[in-house]
């Protein structure tokens, strides 16, 4: 994480320290970040054109494929781990572009990054997870794109899904982290 | 054009561009590229039950279920203007191993051979669709994020949580897929 060195920059790095809604809403969060502007709802009608690109992309990439993932996972096509890996070395250049000229967001505010620690539940959850994505075919946003595409049962394991979240939200205090 | 947007794309297109996203989504208002959260805020949203997890003002995280809501309309989007209209094409070898199992349908990207209504209550539906859910939500939050948060943003910003997440949920895919899923399909 960069040190804050304006202003601007520490009174940001306070408000993610301080905020203490921003901590409950961190726990089991990677890398968390907050604007501290409020706006009007509409203004997150922007995030609803880049989901609808992310998921045409999501589709096209035919990474929503219970298909493709199971080749993945057996190691049958180069398919996946192209689209990942090339996603997350754009990723990383970008966030690195970022931190190195310190670039603001269209607002004027600055973009600090939170680092997490290290807890067991990335390992049994991580674990979990591989398990109901090679089941499923589908980790949480292609089950989104895949109701779109008219597969309609999908609905039922995303509910499914949100109860299991829930689960976890009720029994989180009683399982190893 | 258009025909030539309706083949898939291949990984060196669609990777990029969904890397981009990361970007796109902190410069546009500081918002980490993550999907998995959206099933919390909808937890907190409708059904907290006191529980302190889902304690926190999830309308400043509305923009999260703008964003899986526009994820839906795109798969709407593709359904409509830019569907491929030849099966998937996928490895030989899975095509065999799938042929043991009763499965021959390649039209739709979520096979209709398993996934569908009449089958949500046989045993090998319900594992796949219901317990498989079940596992997706459950696993993605002990976790503390899924492909997006972690694979992506996370390995984005050299987070080594993330990197051990990302190794863990292919070992878990892994286990599933070679391991437990062949006795399922057997169901």
């Amino acid at each position: 994480m960069n040190k804050p060195e304006n202003i601007q920059e520490v009174k940001h790095h306070e408000f993610l320290v301080t905020n203490t809604d921003f901590e409950v809403r961190s726990l089991d969060t990677i890398c968390v970040n907050e604007s501290e502007l409020k706006h009007p709802v509409w203004y997150n009608l922007k995030y609803l054109v880049t989901g609808i690109l992310f998921g045409i992309l999501l589709v096209k990439a035919e990474v929503i494929s219970w298909f493709r993932i199971q080749e993945m996972f057996r190691f049958q096509s180069f398919h996946m781990y192209g689209v990942i890996g090339s996603a997350v070395v754009v990723g990383m250049i970008s966030v690195w572009l970022i931190k190195k000229f310190k670039i603001k967001t269209i607002y004027g505010e600055p973009i600090e990054f939170v680092s997490k620690k290290l807890n067991k539940g990335n390992i049994y959850g991580g674990l979990i997870f591989g398990f109901g994505w090679a089941l499923t075919g589908a980790c949480p946003g292609p089950l989104f794109a895949q109701i779109g595409t008219g597969a309609t049962v999908i609905v039922v394991t995303l509910l499914s899904a949100i109860a299991g979240t829930w689960v976890y939200g009720k029994w989180r205090s009683r399982l190893p982290h | 054009m258009l025909e030539f947007l309706k083949q898939p794309w291949p990984w060196y297109v669609s990777g990029p561009l969904i890397g981009l996203m990361v970007p796109a989504l902190l410069i546009a208002g500081n918002k980490s590229f993550g999907i998995s959260s959206s099933l919390r805020h909808i937890c907190a949203a409708c059904m907290p039950a006191k529980i302190p997890f889902f304690q926190y003002d999830w309308k400043k995280e509305v923009w999260n279920l703008f964003f899986v809501a526009g994820i839906l309309l795109g798969g709407i989007v593709v359904a409509m203007f830019l569907q491929n209209p030849d099966p998937v094409n996928v490895s030989p070898a899975l095509v065999t191993e799938l042929n043991q199992y009763g499965i021959s349908d390649y039209k739709g990207l979520v096979p209709a051979d398993l996934f569908n209504w009449d089958s949500l209550f046989t045993a090998r539906g319900f594992i796949l669709m219901i317990v498989g859910g079940f596992l997706v939500g459950f696993g993605t939050r002990y976790a503390g994020g899924c492909t997006s948060g972690h694979s992506i943003m996370g390995l984005s910003n050299l987070q080594l949580p993330s990197l051990i997440a990302t190794i863990c949920f292919m070992a878990g895919g892994i286990i599933m897929a070679n391991l437990i899923l062949p006795l399922i399909l057997n169901l």
